[in-house]
């Protein structure tokens, strides 16, 4: 049965539900999901078995950053079980609690209270149950691996297993069960290495890219070469079919603007895809590369002043001009460009459908993909299954959507690989930025006034299939009170009396389709801020760092900048190092973080003045995320952010040609390389008696600006824009 | 038809002869080792053992393979067996190649998609050098890519990887 677009649209009353994952900027509560597990149940999050092992069950998704060891670990604590002994359900909408999106390295911020509150219950029950069994009262009880024994008796004792093996708990979380205190942690804090490693060395994991359907054709998208404006879209003017006669069985699927090719063997769907031939009609385009800028300075703007504290006017006019930096940068679009293309299954039938994708959300896919097909969201099951690591909204819910369509359209299941040019071209692009800092201080450095102006679009909720389908059109995220301007990057670090952040908002519509990538903007926001914080500490002949240590009240910002400057063994430096040879080296600092958590770094770096080539020599980069559950992770994920972040001040920029995306593989969009990956050592300053924040992206700002003021001491000039190309250093240079 | 020698077995698989290796390891064997990242021999992910020389399966066509035997993660370690003179028939229990544990160990992998290449790049190294430096390690994985910025902990651990050969060897 296969249902035209109109019957569609009548079928679902054309109601398309589209929330933004708010939760993810706000920190608040998911909205209600139809048909979804009730997050207030123990049951809900936690089976124990006959065997005496434990499921966990979480609404997070592993991304390769550990996140399922880490809770693992925080319901191992409460319940006093080894590491051994429990093990996570796969995320599935049909028996998953919605926590909401994996966003904003959310996971252990919000998820370790959730799961805390939900074991810390099971353990009340569980020894209630125990003492009835035991005959004494619970207060004598202690429990040893789901053993739970009499204190003075331990060899009388009763297992988890026993007391409920694989019952229901049918029990509230009441969130008053007593929570294990710090002292007795035996977990909470270790380096528990990760039990997920090894089946991604051997070949023994399949991620979404090699998971299979029975009896399911390979199905690929076919769009134009790289994306113009997002308001445009793909439109199809004209398609020559025949171009993929004779292509093993492969056939062209269509509907509205939605082109796609289906196969039973892989090679033919890519075959096919690279063969049909489809004309598509002229749209607008953005300015290109080198006249973005300019362009998104001159456009109209929503304006929005975030924070207006004090009075800045005041404060500048009563500064002297070398007690005053005033300072502007650029930065460039850049992808998410996940190491494997997104990937999806669908099978979709008349009253329900299975999806299998790598979605961060799979509550917010699910309700994406039912106007779509026809389905209400409760008749759509979504299974995760894990892809290579996305570093943000990648293309994950487009390729969902188009699966979702095309096994409709098949009466088949289906599975469909992005390309690499689908991913890197119709990527939900991190958006391009243009800053302007003013900052005064009095003669020792203390900075007095300061305001930021940001200039950047906001997200795209609708993702291209369904604006191809012509079930929605392109839609950028509504207002939010966050959006603009991180007041904790731009200023936030320091203590200022008058301060003033003011977000221009540009048109979405009128560039390229946007999503929050890994830090999401606060690249930008440090690369001009911290850039014009150090350049206050050259013009008063500071020590950078002392410059910000004056400038900090918070003990916690104050702390990691030590953290960071104590590996890297800072020593005082106010001017540039006296240059000789082609190479100059330079250091840098900087602090920043995302919307947690504090971050500080340190850059060493090298410069050939004579090529521009730019070297990042090592990079030392500290976070304070509360309590951390488990520093080895958290190192892990550090090393990671410094490497990406060398990435993406070095390489990282989607170039625009012809008013179209030029990003199509890893030449024309190059990541950094293996000879190019500075030395890394990152640092966790634990504080147990903090809540945990997040610890996944809170490091990349700092290190942005640090290498950015690394380039200043090597040289003595600023870079008004990134990544440092040769081209642009040597500019710079002249 | 044509025939394909894959970890040590034989198999017919009905792919035409022009199809790159990747898919048929991926769909026809059912091979997860080898992994699809840009199908255009940029990124490493779909590397294999060609004759223990590292190729790019993705546009790698099955007449180019021929009669040569094929390794992909999945047989490292019975490769890795082999070459040690060690038994690898049925029952016999094949320990991880060395790489494959240091980087287990190392916790190298973050998402661990690229893993496949990185492991695969290693052994090839490692088979002709027994001492390679962080300079050689850095020259000979340079074509293969990690988005999860990795590469400190994937040094590290073919550095170990070595040590541990060096020992076998002794
Ligand atoms: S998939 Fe073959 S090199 Fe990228
Ligand atoms: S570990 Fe994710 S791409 Fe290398």
């Amino acid at each position: 049965m296969s249902l035209t677009r109109r019957q569609l649209l009548q079928g679902s009353g054309a109601l398309v539900v589209l929330l933004p994952p708010w939760t993810h900027v706000l920190g608040q509560a998911p909205p209600p999901v139809p048909g979804a597990v009730d997050l207030k149940q123990v049951d809900s999050w936690l089976s124990i078995h006959a065997d005496n092992t434990a499921t966990l069950r979480m609404g997070f998704a592993e991304l390769g950053q550990g996140a399922t060891t880490a809770l693992l670990m925080v319901a191992a604590e409460e319940l006093d079980l080894s590491m051994e002994q429990i093990s996570a359900a796969p995320l599935d909408t049909a028996h998953s609690p919605a926590q909401g999106g994996t966003y904003s390295s959310a996971s252990v911020q919000r998820g370790r209270p959730q799961v805390a509150a939900a074991a810390a219950e099971a353990r009340a029950a569980l020894l209630a149950l125990a003492a009835q069994r035991l005959g004494v009262p619970t207060a004598q009880l202690q429990v040893v691996g789901g053993v739970v024994q009499v204190v003075d008796a331990p060899q009388r004792s009763v297992t988890y297993g026993q007391l409920i093996g694989d019952q229901q708990f049918k029990l509230v979380v009441s969130g008053t069960a007593p929570l294990k205190q710090r002292e007795h942690y035996k977990l909470l804090g270790t380096a528990v290495p990760r039990a997920d490693l090894a089946d991604r060395v051997t070949g023994a994991k399949r991620f979404i890219q090699q998971t299979r359907l029975p009896s399911m054709v390979h199905g690929r998208v076919v769009r134009p070469a790289g994306q113009a404006a997002y308001g445009a879209g793909a439109v199809v003017q004209n398609i020559d079919e025949s171009t993929i006669a004779g292509i093993g069985d492969a056939r062209m699927l269509r509907r509205g603007d939605f082109v796609a090719v289906v196969a039973t063997r892989e090679w033919d769907a890519i075959k096919a895809a690279r063969a049909l031939r489809v004309t598509w009609a002229p749209s607008a385009g953005l300015p290109d590369t080198d006249a973005l800028h300019a362009a998104i300075r001159r456009d109209t703007t929503t304006d929005n002043v975030q924070l207006n504290q004090g009075d800045v006017d005041a404060a500048f006019a009563a500064a002297p001009a070398h007690q005053t930096v005033r300072f502007a940068a650029q930065c460039p679009y850049q992808a998410h460009a996940p190491f494997a293309p997104n990937c999806a299954l669908a099978d979709v039938r008349a009253d329900s459908a299975l999806v299998i994708c790598a979605s961060q959300d799979i509550q917010n896919a699910r309700r994406g993909i039912a106007p779509l097909i026809g389905l209400k969201p409760e008749q759509i099951r979504v299974q995760f299954a894990e892809g290579a690591g996305t570093y943000g909204h990648s293309s994950y819910d487009d390729v969902a959507q188009a699966a979702a369509v095309m096994s409709q359209m098949v009466g088949k299941p289906v599975r469909v690989q992005f390309s690499r040019a689908d991913e890197q071209g119709w990527d939900t692009y991190g958006p391009p930025h243009v800053g302007e800092v003013r900052l005064c201080a009095d003669a020792q450095g203390v900075i007095t006034g300061y305001q930021y102006d940001g200039w950047q679009h906001n997200w795209s909720l609708i993702d291209t299939t369904t604006q191809q389908l012509g079930v929605a059109p392109a839609t950028e995220w509504p207002v939010s009170p966050v959006e603009g301007v991180n007041a904790l990057v731009c200023g936030g670090q320091y203590a200022i009396a008058h301060r003033k952040l003011v977000n221009h908002r540009l048109n979405g519509l009128r560039y390229f389709k946007a999503g929050w990538l890994r830090s999401p903007l606060d690249l930008s926001f440090a690369f001009v801020s911290e850039q014009a914080v150090d350049q206050l500490a050259a013009q008063l002949g500071l020590d950078p760092v002392a410059l910000r240590q004056r400038n900090i009240t918070d003990a916690r910002w104050r702390g990691v900048l030590d953290a960071a400057t104590h590996a890297a063994k800072w020593q005082p430096r106010a001017k540039a190092v006296a240059a000789k040879g082609v190479w100059r080296s330079g250091r840098g600092v900087g602090l920043g973080t995302h919307l947690v958590s504090y971050g500080a770094a340190v850059a060493d770096i090298d410069v050939n003045i004579k090529t521009g080539q730019v070297r990042i020599r090592h990079l030392f980069g500290a976070i304070d995320a509360g309590a951390v559950v488990n520093p080895g992770i958290v190192e892990a994920q550090i090393t990671g952010q410094l490497v990406q972040t060398a990435s993406r001040m070095l390489l990282e920029e989607v170039l625009i040609e012809h008013g179209r995306s030029a990003a199509r593989d890893w030449v024309s969009y190059p990541i950094l390389r293996m000879q190019d990956c500075p030395a890394i050592t990152p640092v966790v300053v634990q504080r147990m008696d903090q809540r945990s924040t997040g610890a996944g992206e809170e490091t990349m700002a700092a290190a942005a600006a640090a290498i950015a003021n690394a380039f200043f001491d090597a040289t003595g000039r600023r870079m008004t824009r990134y990544p440092l190309t040769p081209a642009r250093v040597l500019a710079a240079l002249a | 038809m044509t025939t394909l020698k894959v970890n040590g077995l034989s198999h017919t698989v009905t792919a035409a002869a022009d199809e790159p290796l990747l898919y048929v390891l991926g769909n026809d064997l059912e091979l997860a080792g080898p992994r699809f990242g840009c199908g255009l021999a940029q990124c490493g992910s779909c590397s294999v053992l060609v004759d223990g020389v590292e190729m790019r399966s993705c546009v790698t066509t099955l007449a180019q393979v021929g009669t040569r035997e094929v390794t992909t993660l999945e047989g490292l370690p019975r490769w890795h067996a082999l070459r040690l003179g060690k038994p690898v028939g049925e029952g016999a229990a094949v320990a991880l190649h060395p790489v494959q544990q240091a980087l287990i160990d190392a916790a190298a992998p973050q998402c661990g998609y690229c893993m496949n290449g990185m492991a695969i790049k290693a052994a090839e190294l490692l088979s002709h050098n027994l001492h390679p430096t962080e300079a050689q390690i850095r020259t000979a994985l340079n074509g293969h890519l990690c988005r999860c910025g990795t590469y400190p902990r994937i040094i590290a651990a073919v550095l170990q990887a070595a040590a541990v050969l060096r020992k076998d060897k002794a």
